[in-house]
């Protein structure tokens, strides 16, 4: 690769890219997103290469097989797309593979057995599929298209341009404030400016002239949330190209990006695009011939949660434990090596080259007012079709998990969704799109006492999310049905905040080691009503006392659920029933005589040997020896197995 | 930051329980208060060492225009015309709740007994594990040791629930010189019982540790 040593030049290499390839050159796509991955994807492209090279196929033109970023419908995964005609092959296995050559590569024929299909209807293409119809793909626009692993791949996708336009043809003070008024906001939770963010750190370094450092967080470490490692993998140019035109308009000439250790592909590709970069000379001493000087250093993360609260990631940076401190100073003001340091998250970096390339007024008639552009979610749960989406902030959560999502299968409705990852909040179904006066508490027995939006459906937005109690958070989105109970699910994150907490402060490490004492009585049945209370208060003495982001959010889950759904604590501990039939201390498994089969498959199953029954007649279960783990409604074949 | 805008004035007005009180500029509303002769609860907080915001029962309420917040007083300072309420219900929520939890975790320490009498919490409804725990973990022996002796003997093992207040490797540290000002700034007197795990045994010291 030739060091490109102004702009022109890098405009030529696109031009020269674009005009050397072959539009009629069949291109494969193979996803190699965490869920293909998991499913086999290694096999299916292993299946293409060596097809390809050892037949030699007998066409002019060999066909490309690109292994790319997440496609994102992660439910059908294996995903394949065959260029030029846009075929979207679902669920491919690598037997299908030979099919698919001789069908589609060579005779340019459809294989319709593994097109989509939903109700009845075939779907060709991506676009057609309701998942992604109603997306709107900008961040993720070149993720599942590019081959992250080269670079020219992804200048032909526009790549670098923004930067190049930057550089050459605006101020460092224009570049913040276009970010400014296309009103980007941090895309880690917390939602704040990020162009007032990036003024403040200039400020700093005004009255007090040094180095200012900028970092990008991908410490992605909710349960149930894949947005930045998507970007990471996909497309690891988009969160390099951010970070460059950040680090030109605040004038900082070191970045950094810390990555959580648990992503080694993301670690591979940005290594791979950070020395392709380099390579070209857009990193580096003097970038594209302009003076300026930029590099970026890539830093693992030892896998503490924690470490993505900004001061904690400095912590960790600097070699000190990895504990958050209290702010102020913020890190625009004093941050890493006590110099102004700019943390944005990684889906924020990759926001900025878009604001750069179409302008901030675009970017902002994407959103609503306040919350501009668009958010990746990743929706996973009790949802027909999981996987990460891309969707104009503002839309409403019914359409974002009943028409993206395709709605709970088996059953009418949701019954919740769990926003923000582990620090966020149970929103009920009611949320979705109801008029306000329908909200109130007696109408649908709800126990919201405090503020009800004031609007007709529940939008997703920074605001609208906040009023709910729960936050927009990083984009996670944990679809619940009926048949998770919300005591359980609110033990589950706090048990994990309990783990990842630092320690520091005597609230969050007492606090929630306390608030996990009480839900774990609940679970169990024990406890009186004063202690929903009691538990309510505590939350809120974490929400008011504690240090840092971690401690104060993670009440959220309980005081959410317990807003929203107390009817069924009070179950627990008044009943001592769980409606959902998840607590096992709560429930009961038996066998329906009138539905048993006799197929004995239960018995042999059973870990505690307690289902008894000759065959073909009904079986019975002793409720003394049995543990409640549920083996035997996995295996029943008819479902006789019910839940009491 | 009133202060710097107009750089004449001196001292930084503000009220805390209603009464108006000044502060000189860079110091905390804790000091502010203790000044005045204001209480306001304290563990982690030592004069000789960093603020380190750990115990979190110094939080006060302040209330700025319409705007309102609970912090710790021990890091925050003052600005013009900002009211602070030391006793307001979130505060004392959050006092309460973290004395309670502390007569569970450290269940032997007369201080945290004594203190939680005063806000009137005299049981507790957590499960004991250790009857005869002191250490709160407030960090106050840790950063005596690194910032005013500068030897860093002790250190914080574990994160966590499990964090634990101890020296390097856990074994007993060479570097410590054996003068005690992490047992006089103990809050619970918890290293009391502790030193000779610190410095261990000093007829069996080897190396180039300090004059023992």
């Amino acid at each position: 690769m030739n060091r490109l040593t102004n702009a022109a030049e890098l405009q030529a290499l696109k031009d020269h890219l674009v005009q050397t390839q072959d539009p009629n050159r069949p291109i494969v796509r193979v996803c190699r997103g965490p869920g293909c991955l998991a499913l086999g994807a290694d096999k299916v492209s292993q299946a293409f290469q060596a097809a390809i090279t050892s037949q030699g196929l007998g066409v002019k033109v060999q066909p490309l097989i690109k292994e790319t970023g997440c496609h994102g419908f992660c439910s059908q995964g294996t995903m394949v797309n065959v260029a030029p005609a846009n075929l979207c092959y679902v669920r491919v296995k690598p037997e299908d593979v030979e099919e698919i050559i001789q069908t589609t590569l060579l005779k340019g024929g459809v294989l319709e057995r593994l097109l989509y299909h939903d109700n009845g209807t075939r779907y060709k293409s991506e676009a057609e599929i309701p998942f992604y119809r109603l997306q709107k793909k900008v961040i993720l626009k070149n993720v599942g298209v590019i081959d992250p692993s080269d670079i020219h791949d992804a200048i032909m996708a526009g790549a670098y341009q923004s930067f190049a336009k930057a550089l050459t043809t605006m101020s460092p003070d224009e570049v913040i404030h276009t970010v400014g008024i296309s009103g980007l906001r941090g895309r880690g939770g917390g939602g704040f400016p990020t162009g007032f963010k990036w003024q403040k750190a200039v400020e700093s370094v005004r009255e007090n002239p040094g180095p200012l450092y900028i970092i990008a967080n991908g410490e992605e470490g909710d349960p149930g949330a894949f947005m930045d490692r998507a970007i990471m993998e996909g497309d690891p140019h988009a969160v390099i190209e951010g970070m460059a035109l950040g680090a030109y308009a605040m004038g900082a000439h070191l970045g950094f990006l810390y990555v959580r250790h648990e992503y080694p592909i993301a670690i591979r590709h940005l290594t791979t695009a950070l020395q392709q970069a380099r390579a070209l000379g857009l990193l580096g001493k003097n970038i594209l011939g302009t003076g300026f000087d930029f590099d970026i250093q890539i830093s693992r993360g030892a896998g503490a949660y924690v470490c993505g609260e900004e001061t904690a990631i400095i912590a960790s940076l600097e070699g000190r434990i990895g504990e958050p401190v209290t702010r102020p100073p913020y890190p625009s003001e004093q941050g890493l090596w006590n110099r102004p340091t700019i943390i944005n998250n990684v889906e924020t970096w990759a926001n900025v080259r878009h604001i750069i390339d179409r302008g901030a007024q675009w970017y902002a008639d994407l959103g609503v007012a306040h919350s501009t552009g668009t958010k990746i979610f990743s929706l996973v749960g009790k949802v027909k079709n999981t996987g990460l989406v891309e969707v104009p902030m503002g839309i409403s959560l019914g359409t974002l998990v009943e028409e993206i999502g395709g709605g709970v299968p088996g059953q009418e409705h949701f019954k919740a969704v769990q926003t923000g990852g582990p620090s966020g909040g149970i929103v009920p179904y009611e949320f979705r799109d109801i008029p306000p006066e329908a909200l109130k508490p007696e109408s649908v027995g709800l126990q919201a006492r405090e503020s009800i939006p004031e609007k007709k459906e529940l939008t997703v937005d920074f605001d609208s999310m906040a009023q709910t109690g729960s936050i927009m958070g990083g984009g996670g989105m944990i679809v619940m049905d009926d048949h998770d109970c919300v005591v359980d699910v609110a033990r589950y994150f706090l048990r994990f905040l309990e783990e990842d907490s630092c320690g520091k402060c005597l609230p969050c490490r007492l606090g929630l080691k306390g608030m996990l004492e009480f839900l774990n009585n609940f679970s169990q049945g024990k406890g009186a009503p004063e202690d929903i209370d009691a538990l309510e208060s505590l939350g809120r003495a974490l929400v008011d006392g504690s240090l840092c982001g971690l401690g104060r959010s993670a009440p959220n889950p309980v005081l959410t659920s317990i807003r929203y759904f107390r009817d069924e604590y009070l179950a627990h501990i008044v009943d001592h029933k769980c409606p959902a039939g998840v607590c096992r201390d709560l429930i009961t498994y038996r066998i329906a005589p009138d539905i048993c089969n006799g197929c004995t498959l239960c018995a042999q199953t059973c870990p505690q040997v307690c289902i008894t029954g000759e065959e073909n007649k009904p079986h019975t279960i002793d409720q003394d020896a049995c543990i409640r783990c549920g083996a035997c409604v996995d295996v029943c074949p008819v479902n006789a197995v019910v839940v009491d | 930051m009133s202060s710097l805008d107009n750089p004449q004035s001196e001292v930084i007005n503000f009220s805390i329980d209603g009464q108006p009180v000044q502060a000189k500029p860079g110091w905390t509303i804790l000091e502010t208060a203790r000044h005045n002769h204001i209480h306001i609860p304290t563990l982690c907080y030592h004069p000789a060492i960093k603020p380190w915001g750990s115990c979190r029962l110094c939080v006060v309420e302040v209330r700025y225009g319409k705007r309102g917040k609970v912090l710790p007083s021990c890091l925050h300072p003052p600005i013009e015309e900002l009211e602070v309420f030391t006793n307001s219900e979130p505060v004392l929520n959050v006092r309460r709740w973290v004395l309670e939890m502390l007569l569970a975790a450290v269940p032997a320490s007369r201080e945290i007994k004594k203190l939680a009498a005063q806000y009137g919490v005299t049981s507790t409804r957590f499960p004991i594990t250790d009857p005869e725990e002191e250490c709160l973990r407030c960090g106050r022996c840790v950063a005596v040791c690194s910032e005013v002796v500068g030897v860093q003997a002790l250190t914080f093992g574990s994160a966590g629930v499990n964090k634990t207040m101890e020296t390097p490797y856990r074994v007993p540290n060479n570097a410590c010189i054996g003068c005690g000002c992490c047992v006089s700034v103990c809050p619970t007197g918890a290293l009391q019982k502790r030193l000779d795990t610190v410095r261990g045994d000093l007829s069996r010291r080897t190396g180039h540790g300090f004059a023992h």
